[in-house]
This record gives C-alpha cells, structure tokens and sequence, in this order.
C-alpha cells in the first residue's frame, strides 16, 4: 500500500518534471499550449519548438536518468560496494576516448556518438577479459582492472588534450554532459536498446537479492550467479555506452539515485530497480531543465548540475538516516 | 537407498589437490560432523557435496540421482547450505530473508504465496526467528544471524542441510543453542552434515564423525569408536587425553600441555 502511493507519487512528479522542461526555456510555453499540441492543435512555431527541439531532448533525458539508475543500482549490487557507479568498470573513460578521438578527427556529431559507443564497449570488454579466469569472472579483480584501465586511458586523453588544445573546450563540455545536440535520431536509437535491456535486467531482480547475501549463497538458493552476472554486465554496459552516447559522461545520476531510491523504498531489488528508473527519469529531466534554465540563454554542463544538487540532498539523506538509525 | 553417496571423489583448486578418494555413504538422517585440521578439506568437501563445485572425477549422488544430472534450481530444493561467513551489509527483513529460502520453488515471476508464507513462518518459528521478522538483519547478533540463515535454509525444505563451521565465532550459550536445532532437525527427518571446530562439541552432538586428514577420510564411525588419543594425534597433531563425560560416557578430550618455564611478565 505504502509502496503502491511511493510509485503513484513517483510517477506524478515524472509528468509534471517533463511538462515542466517543456515549458521552460527561450520562449516559455504554456501548460495549457503543450497539451494543446500534443492533441494536434496549437500553432505552428511553438510546435515546431516542443516537437522538434524540446520533445525529443526530454525523453532523452529520461531514457538516460533511467537506464543510468538502473545499472547503477545492479551494479551496487552485484559489485557489493556502495561506491559503484555504471561508470566504476572503465566505460566512461572509454567513451571519453572515443569522444576525444572523434572531436579531434573532426566527425561530427554523429561520428561523436558513434564513436564513443563502441570505445566504451571495446574497453568493458578488454576488462572483462583480463578479469576472466575460466569460466568463471571476480567482481572484485573486475573492479580493480576497471580502475587500472580508467586512469590509463585518462592519461592517453590528456596527452590528446594537451597536443591539440585549440579543442579542448569541446572536448570539455563533451566530457562534463549535456543534451544539448540531441535529435529524433539520436532518440530512436536509445530508445530501444535501453528500454529493452532494461527490461531484460529487470527478470533478474529477484536474483540480485540473493547474490547481495554473497555469490556463493545465491548458487546454493538455485540462482546460476554466473549467467546472471553475464546478463547483466553486458546489458548494464549496453545501456550505459547509449546513455553516454547521446548525453556524454554525466556524473552522479547512476551513484546516487539507487541510494537514494533504496533510503526510500527499501533494498527489495523487485521494487527497487523500477522506482529508482522513474526517479532517475525525473532527475535527470529536471537537472536538463535547470541546465537550460539558470544562465539562459547559455547552457551550462548537466553534470555541473547533477553533481552540485545531487550530493547535498544526498549528504542530507545520509544525515537523516543516520540520526534514524540512532534513534532505533 | 542411500540418502548420499560420495564415489571416489577427487578435487582440486588448480594444481593443490585437495580431496584425494573420497568414498563415503550415508543411509539413514541423523547429524554427521566432519572434523579435521585447518586445510584438511573439509569445507571443500562439504561444497563438492552441495554441487558448487565440481569434482576433477568420482561423483556424488543424492538418492540414486548423480548431483550432475540437476538443475541448480532443482539441487536448491534437496540440498540447503548454511555458510560459513554471512554478509549482513544491506538491509533486508529476517522475514524476506528467510522468504529468498523459497526462491528454488518459485517461477521467475511468480509471487511468493500462501504455501510460501507457511512454511516460512514455520521454519522461522522451528529457529525461533519469528520474533526478528520485521527487523533488518544487521541489527541481530552473530547467533541470532546464523539462526535466520538456518531458517532460510529450512525455507528451502531440503532432505539434506549442510552447515560450514556454523558454530565457530559464537559464543557457547549460541553454539549449544545452534547444534542442539540442528540435532532437533536430524531427528525430524533431515541429513544434517556440519563441519565443526570443536571436537567435543562434535561429539557430544553427532551420531557419527568423519575425521578428516590431507584430503582423505581418515576415519568414520560413532564418537565413541573413533575418538581416542591415536586417531587425535594423527589428524591434529597434538597429544591429549581422552576423560569420560560422566553423563553421555562419551570422551572428552583435553590437550595434554607440557609444562613449561614460567614466563616472567617485565
């Protein structure tokens, strides 16, 4: 019942985020327009706006607050360790990379996306690999080669940076994140590989709750911790590499919104992966809006905004729960 | 028909050998310790028997079936696994802890039912966790832990429950309390096989003791047959005594100590 008026409230704020981001910005369009265009009314520059430009940026960051959250809550789990990130195993290095790369080559938006979608899978699976002994993979030894892989490749793009500083600034904004390039294209592209995989992930759910009660308890309770380890690192990864492709390294999304998502509605993964989707949505969504909104005309970075709002409610959160604790 | 039947079994992690020719059968429930020294293989044992690990060759059988022919779902629902070790760092409810004990029985997306809700109240009432039930479980003690993971293994409703050193960092209060569930189980029906520490607890709690020596199965049989100074001194290296427990007349054993100098404290 509690959890029940938790997702109602969680959706609610999902709608009124996404109608509020489409309102805002250089020209303000009101509530009641927005409605009128979607019923096929309105009329033509306005549509053109929420159509073409604002639609399509807001159910990318949609798509990308959830598919974050959600490997970002799969991945605490399955990696045990509160600190991890979809980040945490190299994929944003990778794609940070392949970003640099493209930007230097001058491939355009495109090449951009596309290049940093396949270095990003081309590094998770060299760690992968290395953390591979038989058939079997180490959660820990994966992390650990994560890392190692992550500041080797940080130094190559420094080097990049450094010998072709005329575009550094581009390079810069790319890695701090924005959904300021974002089209239909990219859009139809995401879409698909996110909301699928996720899905997929999602049958697993029950499972990760055994394997936080430890890998090797999972197996005696009949969980084959090994596929669904697979499963996961694989689709988590996919995810992650779209996210990242369409919006650059945007911090602090997939950290902090599982924490926050299981402060409130508890550790079962069966509820949990789902409420944190649609509050990573809503996050995001509205991390977009105030990117847009604070210096307008100017955008500033999405990850300057996930990371200076994100963590003091997160310190609070933590503070809270605390004191909580204590009190018990 | 035997409940378990371990044929020449032979492991190793790489190229350390571990178990080398283990034979061993069991016909009847009752609670079974396996002692042995540090590395002796008595935990990988145990974990070759639940089929986590696979053996380089010779083979385990539950009732006539080889354990390779089961799903791991299936060998869930025969074999339940207490560890060693339980992480506590997350904080699920004793209630669905013990509720994760029922997931061998459940189809992906089916929800737990009323059969489910039965039996795990009643394997929580058995252990005597019911009262934990809304409580997360890192604000339980040790004992009171390892109770909770025993229920989640009985929610699994095996014919054989294996427990790892359930005992060892307790304190004696919690480890009489545990061995005395787990004989309680063997009674009521259950193959229980525990790999345990303490050789009189060991004793005074099982009906059988396989000692365990370099891999092998030195010796099997009641306390009272294969419990005495030599098997001890061969498995353990140490000297002891063996006294009598004036109750059950089973042997106690007591290291015999050497005297020493007396060590001056500065």
């Amino acid at each position: 019942m509690k959890r029940n008026i938790l997702f109602i409230t969680a959706i609610l704020s999902l709608i009124f985020t996404v109608l509020i981001s489409i309102s805002i910005g250089a020209v303000e369009i009101s509530p009641g327009e927005i409605v009128n265009v979607f019923i096929g009314k309105g009329e033509g520059s306005n549509r053109t706006i929420i159509l073409n430009l604002r639609l399509p940026r807001v159910i990318a960051a949609s798509l990308a607050g959830m598919g974050l959250s959600i490997v970002g809550t799969f991945f605490q789990g399955l990696l045990r360790n509160p600190m991890a990130d979809p980040y945490v195993l190299g994929i944003s290095s990778g794609a940070a990379l392949g970003a640099t790369l493209a930007i230097i080559l001058s491939l355009g938006l495109f090449g951009i996306s596309f290049m940093a979608f396949g270095t990003s899978l081309l590094v998770i699976a060299f760690v992968y690999m290395v953390s591979r002994t038989g058939t079997k993979i180490s959660m820990n030894t994966m992390l650990l080669a994560g890392i190692a892989v992550s500041s080797l490749i940080s130094a190559l793009i420094s080097l990049l940076m450094l010998l072709n500083h005329e575009e550094l600034n581009r390079i810069f904004f790319w890695t701090m994140g924005g959904f300021n390039l974002v089209n239909w294209n990219s859009v139809a592209f995401a879409a698909p590989v996110i909301l699928i995989s996720s899905s997929i992930m999602y049958v697993f759910s029950r499972d990760l709750n055994a394997i936080l009660t430890g890998e090797e308890t999972a197996e005696h309770l009949g969980v084959n911790t090994e596929l669904v380890k697979k499963i996961i690192l694989i689709l988590g990864s996919l995810i992650t590499a779209t996210a990242v492709s369409m919006g650059g390294i945007i911090g602090f999304v997939g950290l902090i919104v599982p924490h926050i998502s299981r402060l409130i509605i508890g550790p079962d993964n069966r509820v949990l992966v789902p409420f944190s989707a649609i509050l990573g949505a809503v996050f995001l969504t509205f991390a977009d809006t105030l990117a847009r909104y604070i210096l307008r005309p100017v955008e500033i970075p999405i990850g300057i905004i996930t990371a200076s709002f994100g963590a003091p409610f997160f310190l609070y959160l933590l503070i809270k729960s605390k004191r909580n604790n204590e009190g018990m | 028909m035997a409940i378990l039947q371990v044929k020449k079994l032979h492991f190793s992690y790489g190229k350390n050998k571990v178990l080398e020719g283990i034979d061993l059968t069991i016909d009847e429930n009752m609670m079974v310790g396996i002692i042995g020294g540090n590395g002796s293989g008595k935990s990988t044992l145990l974990k070759n028997i639940s089929g986590y690990l696979k053996p380089d060759s010779g083979n385990v059988f539950i009732g006539n079936r080889n354990i390779k022919d089961f799903s791991i779902k299936e060998k869930a629902r025969h074999i339940a696994y207490v560890p060693q070790e339980i992480p506590f760092d997350f904080e699920f409810s004793c209630y669905d802890l013990v509720m994760m004990g029922r997931m061998p029985y459940l189809k992906r997306f089916e929800k737990e039912g009323e059969k489910d809700k039965t039996i795990v109240r009643e394997a929580m009432e058995i252990t005597n966790t019911w009262i934990f039930k809304e409580k997360s479980i890192n604000a339980l003690s040790g004992g009171e832990r390892q109770r909770v993971y025993i229920a989640r293994a009985l929610a699994q409703r095996p014919h054989i429950l294996l427990m790892d050193e359930p005992v060892s960092h307790l304190d004696i209060k919690y480890q009489i309390e545990i061995l005395t569930l787990a004989k309680e189980l063997s009674f009521k029906g259950m193959l229980v096989i525990a790999v345990l520490h303490d050789i009189n607890l060991a004793c005074q709690f099982c009906d059988q003791i396989l000692i365990m020596k370099e891999g092998k199965i030195m010796a099997a049989g009641t306390p009272k047959k294969i419990l005495n100074t030599d098997n001890i001194k061969s498995a353990f290296s140490v000297d002891v005594e063996l006294l009598e427990n004036p109750i059950t007349h089973i042997p106690y054993v007591v290291p015999r100590l050497n005297k020493r100098k007396k060590f001056k404290i500065v």
